[in-house]
């Protein structure tokens, strides 16, 4: 009898789940016909539909294909890479706070990309592909520093002592980055800056390329850790009850989280908060099983900040509101409302 | 707060005895502190063994090392003034600087640059960095919080913010009114992160306030900056941002002498009671202390001293972090000497920061916001994985 229950239960979430992310879904299309409607230049819905059918003006087919379209796919590359590294931190680490950015592993790929961009000559011909890679030895290299500065003996890495050595460790590499772009020239100074705000500054499709490959491999590999990460959230103790190779399961994990994180943020310069509400409000839709909730999020981080991102565009048009501008001023009195609801 | 609770269970017992024989052997005497330093050989360390003639109460004080820190510290500071003022882009002699300052003559450049830009920014350097490190000291003291710190708690980006508002909306704006608005920002910054911290269930750890404040400093200084895009004041905001005395000016000093020379003597008047809320309110209020009345005007100070700080040099973190803990380190806990002696140590840190800003990338000023924070973080990863208590 109880089997059934459980079995039934299980039925409801699934088919809760389906349609969860079906709604997502629709949410993102439609966010992204709109977004692809917002814009300096107008593009009537008439227009933007002869447009993708290949009979729109050169004018019109420039400002969709080379300007909007490849800033859209990748706000929502992004908010899903984003969204699923931190939801894979906030599991790991058994940590509601939990952000790739919070973390300071944001800072820690910027601070590579920045002195890349900033001391090697040509900008135009900077090998794009390269800069996920790079951004991952920084990211990596942080995170093991701030591991190694959370970890005392005895007591092991205690949650919100790991966050505060994120936070202090993202404002020591800020402060680095804020000396060394000082010494650069005024026009890449400009660059650096915005980047550093967050604007999705990579808005063409060698941006979207050099992220692409990262992401197809990285989030089916999640994806496939699902039911790991099921155990994983368990204590250490249960999780190795059941059979998990704890630690090495969470260092991949880890790898991937950061390697996801790593590749966004040299694309996307420093957004934050996404890896913070995305899995949170995923979970409050579909349930804390991962299978679920993994894709959830990615959905809801695409969501987020592509919404973010077309809100940035036409807030105060002509001119831009740089997206993580827009994501912190969402996601910061989020993260404050669940400091009031988490004890610690 | 464990540092104290360390210092007061490892080394009190024998600092006490020590303290007693010394005080019994020294009323009859009665010999001045002065004395005291010259029959011990170790000055600093008779000074650690002996509590303070007027309270017995179990608090190490150092006076004497006190008096040293203060007398050396006044000493170090006239020194950086002087070296301060001497270096600079423009190479100029230090007969000429004395001659700027002693026998100003108008028709000299180098007379104008000493007079018009340097003096103002290395008086402005002190002022700020002795107002950062006092509000750092009181609220360390009053909340009992060691990771307690103007820039930490949110105070320095609420009053960044309010003064990107001002720039917006009110542009000419004279300082008077800019600092007034510097204030409200600052109690706004405070409001909102202790107002979370009230919130929250069972209140919130040290640590976890500093991460209400991260998060809240994120989300103002991104309102800032969306507000300084918007009304194409980005340049004059960054600056706020950054941190730097640069652009001090006279009138600016000016506006800012009363409150902050207000708001030290209130700071030192309160000292004593700030001590007793450091031991803990149920002790200060068992020991007859109006502790709402105490908290309450411990605020005012605070706000009014970082207010004015960042609405001259902007939002510079980690003064009043470090120099506290340093000050507690040298003269003991007693935050009569602590207030004075950390509003020394801060302009000593302010002004040699700065003049490291100028030395790092010349003729290129680094903003010394970002300097102490280099400084500043390893001091704070230090602070969090000493605190004890479940963060």
């Amino acid at each position: 009898m109880q089997a059934i229950t459980a079995e039934s239960i299980e039925k409801k979430r699934r088919s809760r789940s389906i349609l969860v992310m079906s709604i997502l879904a629709v949410l993102i299309f439609t966010t992204f016909i709109i977004s692809m409607n917002t814009g300096v230049i107008k593009l009537t819905p008439k227009d933007l539909f002869m447009t993708l059918f290949g009979q729109g003006t050169d004018r019109q087919e420039l400002v969709l294909f080379q300007f909007r379209l490849p800033r859209i796919v990748i706000s929502m590359l992004i908010g899903a890479g984003l969204a699923l590294s931190g939801c894979i931190m906030q599991g790991i680490t058994r940590n509601a706070l939990a952000d790739p950015g919070l973390l300071g592993i944001n800072a820690g790929a910027g601070l590579v990309v920045m002195l890349y961009v900033s001391y090697f000559p040509t900008t135009a011909n900077v090998p794009v592909f390269f800069l996920p890679m790079l951004a991952f030895g920084g990211a990596a290299l942080t995170a093991f520093l701030i591991y190694v500065l959370a970890y005392k003996k005895h007591e092991g890495i205690m949650p919100t002592r790991l966050i505060l050595t994120g936070v202090a460790v993202a404002a020591g590499i800020s402060a680095a980055m804020i000396v060394l772009t000082l010494r650069l020239n005024p026009e890449k100074y400009q660059m650096v800056a915005t980047w550093l705000a967050g604007s999705i500054w990579g808005t063409n499709w060698k941006f979207v390329m050099a992220l692409l490959p990262w992401l197809l491999f990285l989030i089916p590999y999640v994806m496939t850790k699902a039911q790991t990460m099921n155990v994983l959230n368990l204590s250490d103790a249960t999780a190795r009850g059941l059979g998990a190779h704890v630690s090495r399961e969470q260092l991949k994990l880890l790898a991937a989280g950061v390697a996801l994180a790593a590749s966004c943020v040299a694309v996307s310069g420093g957004i934050g908060f996404v890896g913070l509400i995305g899995p949170h409000l995923a979970k409050r839709l579909v349930g804390p099983k991962h299978q679920g909730l993994l894709p959830a999020s990615a959905l809801v981080g695409a969501l987020l900040v592509l919404t973010a991102d077309t809100i940035g565009r036409w807030a105060i048009r002509p001119s831009e509101i740089p997206t993580g501008i827009v994501t912190a001023v969402i996601g910061a009195p989020y993260f404050l409302y669940l400091m009031t609801r988490t004890r610690g | 707060m464990s540092t104290r609770s360390n210092k007061t269970s490892n080394g009190s017992k024998p600092a006490e005895a020590d303290a007693a024989a010394m005080n019994a052997t020294m009323q009859t005497s009665s010999v001045s502190e002065a004395q005291q330093s010259s029959h011990s050989y170790h000055p600093a360390f008779s000074g650690t063994a002996t509590t303070t003639p007027s309270s017995h109460a179990p608090i190490k004080s150092r006076p004497i090392a006190a008096t040293v820190v203060l007398f050396g510290g006044l000493i170090a500071l006239v020194l950086g003034l002087f070296l301060s003022i001497n270096f600079g882009a423009a190479d100029i002699s230090f007969k000429v600087v004395w001659q700027a300052i002693f026998q100003f003559n108008p028709e000299l450049t180098d007379h104008q640059i000493i007079r018009e830009l340097r003096l103002p920014r290395v008086f402005g350097g002190a002022m700020v960095g002795a107002s950062f490190a006092v509000a750092g000291a009181i609220m360390q003291g009053m909340t009992r919080n060691p990771l307690a710190d103007s820039g930490l708690l949110g105070i320095n980006s609420g009053a960044g913010f309010m003064l990107a508002i001002c720039f917006a909306f009110f542009p000419g704006l004279p300082f008077m009114s800019v600092i007034l608005f510097s204030f409200v920002g600052a109690a706004l910054g405070a409001g909102l992160v202790y107002g979370i911290g009230a919130l929250a269930k069972g209140g919130l750890s040290p640590a976890r306030l500093v991460l209400a404040g991260a998060a809240l400093s994120a989300l103002l200084s991104a309102l800032a900056e969306g507000i300084a895009l918007y009304f194409k004041i980005g340049q004059d905001i960054a600056f706020w941002y950054a941190g730097g005395v640069a652009g001090t000016r006279w009138d600016q000093l000016q506006v800012m002498f009363p409150w902050v020379v207000v708001a030290l003597v209130m700071g030192i008047v309160l000292s004593r009671s700030v001590t007793m809320l450091s031991l803990g309110e149920d002790i200060a209020r068992g020991l007859g202390q109006r502790t709402g009345l105490v908290k309450a005007l411990c605020a005012i100070v605070v706000l009014i001293l970082a207010g004015s700080a960042v609405a001259v040099v902007g939002a510079v973190g980690f003064v009043g972090l470090i120099i506290p803990h340093l000050t507690r380190k040298l003269v003991g806990v007693d935050y009569r000497w602590i207030i004075p002696c950390s509003a020394i140590l801060g302009a000593l840190l302010v002004i040699f920061a700065d003049i490291a800003a100028r030395m790092v990338n010349p003729p290129e000023e680094t903003p010394i916001g970002a300097l102490i924070a280099l400084i500043g973080v390893p001091f704070f990863l230090y602070l969090a994985r000493k605190e004890r208590r479940e963060l």
